[in-house]
């Protein structure tokens, strides 16, 4: 009954959006909240009379329900790092007191990030007279998640702006994207504004802001720690805290638990692919192991499994790596990506002293990679087919 | 006995799967052939309306091929010439004389006639249309003989007909069919089967059998083309649909064209599905009617599609059963809007994607409708396709080069192996839901039209 009101509603408005009509400007948008609202009644006209109910915008809301134990966890984050760095020790405590502190910093990220976002996006579609794409319903959340809270909301904009006009739309928009449109966002804040995304300043909210550090509190991530003084940082290592995610970092990285069940929501749903996720572990651990062979150095010798614990690693492997548009797209490429991805991240936080994180920049170097590899893998297929015809 | 095990695929849960339950059609006053079944066929009329006609009297040939008759499946009158849009010849229909008076053809025994003879037997009777020839799925063009010929033995597609309930009483014209390809080739008549099953189709141990066993496509004849002796650059293959087979060694046998064959009336909206004996041609309102289809949902209507869902062809019910189908299946009309469809968890909608809370009751059966469920969009999920297509072809870089209308890129990727419904599942299971057949039939146009 209710459904039938709403039903009538829009379809009392479509004329004053459709071309034509008053405000058909806002077509584009008329048409994605339509949409969003209700699966729209087309039916198949040639081939399969019968299609699976899966659409993209379907796929793509799973992906963003993965990302939600990730997005609660990084709000209560940053609420504990915060409370710990001014030396609260009764708000450390309160669980719900920490979220909320997160979650009032974290809101203005994520509304800045999709209303920029949708809004090119939406323009774009107006403009070349196509559907909005759903693409950006993930890229909206995977930028607050990796940024440091403390980022300004000015450099936020401005990085989805230059990342989904240049690194998407340019390219013919969503899917025809060679990079992770959202690590390009951060890789611009990263070379553009460097001291706001790196150091031990940013990751906590605090020094100016409402409160001060205490004496001797250090808010650097367990890889700066790393980079900078190895010997002592492994003196003591903190797995537990690692795993859990009580750290300071990006956002949404800290927790491996929180990223674990956004992976197997992504497993069990069949959206991200198994192949992906897992040879990009197996090529930082591998990578790992080999440096512990080589040896020489306290970062080197560390236990390889250490690497897919600490910084961006599991959240880059499993939201960003598995990017199906950017990750290679045949079987055999899944895995040879996956693998150099994992391998090439843990190399250049070993030996790269000028970088203590490397998962972007691997990734994003490996998006450049993959149809190279795919290229090569199809290669074969053609061969095999023109070999067997010899025979 | 080697098996072919299949494992990319699958079965898509339809309701509508028709029990073994054989019924005598009350027949239909008016049958027809309809160019439209033959791909790439120009037709030129041989008869005009009031000319009388037998089973076997060509109704048209084909303008590049003059040999290849097309002819009626019943006696009695020509009572309509359909045409469509400029003229486009739609449907030559006779109105039948309810004798069933046949042309008498040449008995011809396969195995020691000249193979000339036995293909202008074919000709004559209007059978060749039904020797297809891979690469592209024509028929068969006169004169280039095949290096193997395949017969699928069994149907894979939802809801589709048991081929060995179809053609129970059909052995001894299985044998005869096979001997006469046999004789239209150097090399192996080829029969594919379903493992684990033993029917008549077992029985015919004049081909080479083969046995298959995996979800669907495993029962489309390009899928096991493919295992058997795949085809590449050059190579010239048939196939026969099997119940065509049969109807070909009937001619052989009794020197009668006899177009009678065993459909099934299955998908959700058919009232217990079940099997039905025609004439090949009846009119689609002679056995679809309202009283075995369940009344469709207010304001909507039924599809009735002559085929399997994935990759048959949508009639009216003034159109009439086509020469290759062996099943007609019935759905219903997906014109309406789901509120909140892309987010409520629904157990009742049929996705391989665990997306649906309805991958936690995998046996359950389901009534899709023809909703295409989303919007068309670019080709964002990949590595899904892969899954469906048991050949070792990378679907969506085929289909991209289809799109493009890249020949080299095509011809390298395996455009010669696949037809448009051997890439149907990848089709039905795409989240872009990109007109995968299409592309590919349009791919296949390409390359007839730029290297012949």
């Amino acid at each position: 009954m209710i459904v039938k009101l709403i039903r009538n509603v829009v379809e009392g408005v479509k004329p004053t959006f459709e071309k034509g009509g008053r405000l058909g400007f806002l077509h584009s948008l008329f048409d994605a909240v339509d949409t969003l609202l209700f699966l729209p009644n087309t039916v198949t006209r040639r081939g399969s009379h019968i299609r699976d109910a899966v659409d993209l915008k379907r796929a793509l809301i799973v992906v963003v329900i993965a990302l939600i134990p990730a997005l609660l966890f990084g709000m209560y984050n940053v609420g504990l790092q915060h409370f710990r760095a001014v030396g609260d020790v009764a708000a450390q405590a309160s669980v719900w007191g920490c979220w909320w502190y997160g979650f009032v910093r974290m809101l203005p990220l994520i509304v800045v990030s999709y209303a920029v976002g949708l809004g090119i996006e939406i323009a774009f579609a107006q403009k070349r007279g196509h559907e909005v794409s759903e693409g950006y319903f993930v890229t909206g959340m995977l930028i607050p998640l990796i940024m440091p809270i403390d980022v300004p909301l000015w450099m936020v904009a401005l990085a989805v702006a230059f990342s989904v006009i240049f690194c998407k739309e340019v390219f013919g928009g969503s899917g025809m994207n060679v990079f992770n449109p959202a690590l390009v966002a951060r890789a611009f804040v990263f070379f553009a504004y460097t001291p706001f995304i790196s150091g031990d300043k940013v990751w906590i909210r605090g020094a100016g802001k409402g409160g001060e550090y205490i004496d001797g509190f250090s808010g650097a991530t367990p890889l700066t720690q790393l980079g900078e003084n190895a010997g002592d940082f492994l003196a003591e290592p903190k797995v537990w805290d690692w795993i859990v995610g009580t750290i300071p970092g990006s956002i949404g990285e800290t927790s491996v638990i929180a990223i674990g069940i956004g992976a197997v929501i992504l497993l069990v749903a069949g959206v991200a692919s198994l192949r992906v996720m897992a040879s990009v572990f197996a090529g930082g651990w591998l990578m790992g192991l080999l440096f512990n062979l080589i040896g020489g150095s306290p970062v080197m010798e560390m236990p390889a499994y250490y690497h897919l614990l600490l910084g961006g690693f599991a959240f880059g492997a499993v939201f960003m790596a598995t990017d199906p548009v950017t990750a290679a797209q045949t079987g055999w490429g899944k895995v040879i990506v996956g693998l150099l991805t994992g391998a090439l991240a843990v190399m250049i936080r070993v030996v790269n002293p000028g970088y203590p994180e490397g998962m972007m920049l691997a990734i994003l170097f490996m998006n450049a990679m993959a149809p190279l590899v795919d290229h090569t893998v199809v290669g074969f297929n053609i061969r095999r087919r023109t070999k067997l015809r010899r025979a | 006995m080697k098996i072919i095990k299949l494992r990319k695929g699958l079965d898509i849960q339809l309701q509508g799967t028709p029990l073994p339950k054989l019924i005598e059609a009350c027949g239909s006053d008016t049958y027809a052939v309809a160019p439209g079944d033959f791909e790439g066929v120009v037709p030129k009329l041989l008869v005009r309306e009031g000319n009388s006609v037998k089973a076997g009297s060509p109704l048209f040939f084909d303008k590049a091929a003059e040999q290849v008759l097309f002819c009626s499946p019943v006696s009695g009158v020509v009572s309509e010439i359909r045409r469509g849009e400029k003229r486009k010849l739609l449907a030559v229909v006779v109105a039948t004389d309810g004798k069933n008076e046949s042309l008498e053809f040449k008995i011809l025994a396969p195995e020691k006639a000249l193979r000339e003879a036995v293909a202008g037997v074919l000709m004559s009777a209007g059978m060749w249309p039904m020797l297809i020839q891979r690469p592209y799925g024509r028929i068969a063009t006169v004169g280039e003989w095949p290096r193997a010929i395949f017969v699928s033995g069994f149907d894979s597609a939802p809801c589709a007909p048991d081929m060995n309930f179809i053609l129970a009483g059909e052995l001894e014209n299985l044998k005869a069919g096979i001997e006469v390809l046999k004789r239209l080739t150097d090399g192996k008549v080829h029969l594919g089967l379903k493992a684990g099953t033993d029917g008549v189709l077992n029985r015919v141990t004049n081909a080479e059998q083969h046995f298959f066993d995996g979800p669907h496509p495993a029962g489309n004849v390009g899928v096991q083309i493919h295992h058997i002796d795949p085809i590449r650059k050059g190579d010239v293959v048939w196939t026969v649909d099997v119940q065509n087979l049969a109807i070909i060694g009937r001619l052989f046998k009794t020197g009668r064209v006899d177009m009678t064959k065993i459909v099934c009336m299955s998908g959700p909206q058919v009232i217990n599905p079940y099997y039905l004996r025609i004439i090949g041609g009846a009119e689609i309102k002679s056995f679809v009617m309202n009283s075995n289809i369940k009344p469709p949902r207010k304001g909507s209507g039924a599809r009735v599609v002559c085929g399997s869902a994935l990759s048959g062809r949508a009639v009216t019910r003034e159109e009439f059963m086509g020469f290759y189908s062996n099943q007609i299946t019935v759905l219903e009309e997906g014109d309406h809007y789901d509120f909140f469809g892309s987010f409520a968890p629904n157990t009742n909608k049929f996705s391989v994607s665990r997306t649906f809370l309805s991958w936690l009751c995998p046996c359950k059966k389901y009534s899709l409708d023809t909703n295409v469920n989303g919007g068309e969009r670019p080709m964002l999920m990949t590595g899904i396709w892969e899954k469906y297509l048991p050949m070792d072809i990378h679907p969506m870089y085929l289909v991209k080069a289809c799109i493009a209308g890249n020949i080299d890129k095509m011809e390298a990727l395996g455009i010669y192996e696949v037809l448009p419904e051997d890439l149907a599942l990848c089709e039905f299971v795409d989240p872009s839901k990109t007109e995968v057949q299409e592309a590919v039939q349009n791919g296949i146009n390409l390359m007839i039209k730029e290297l012949s």
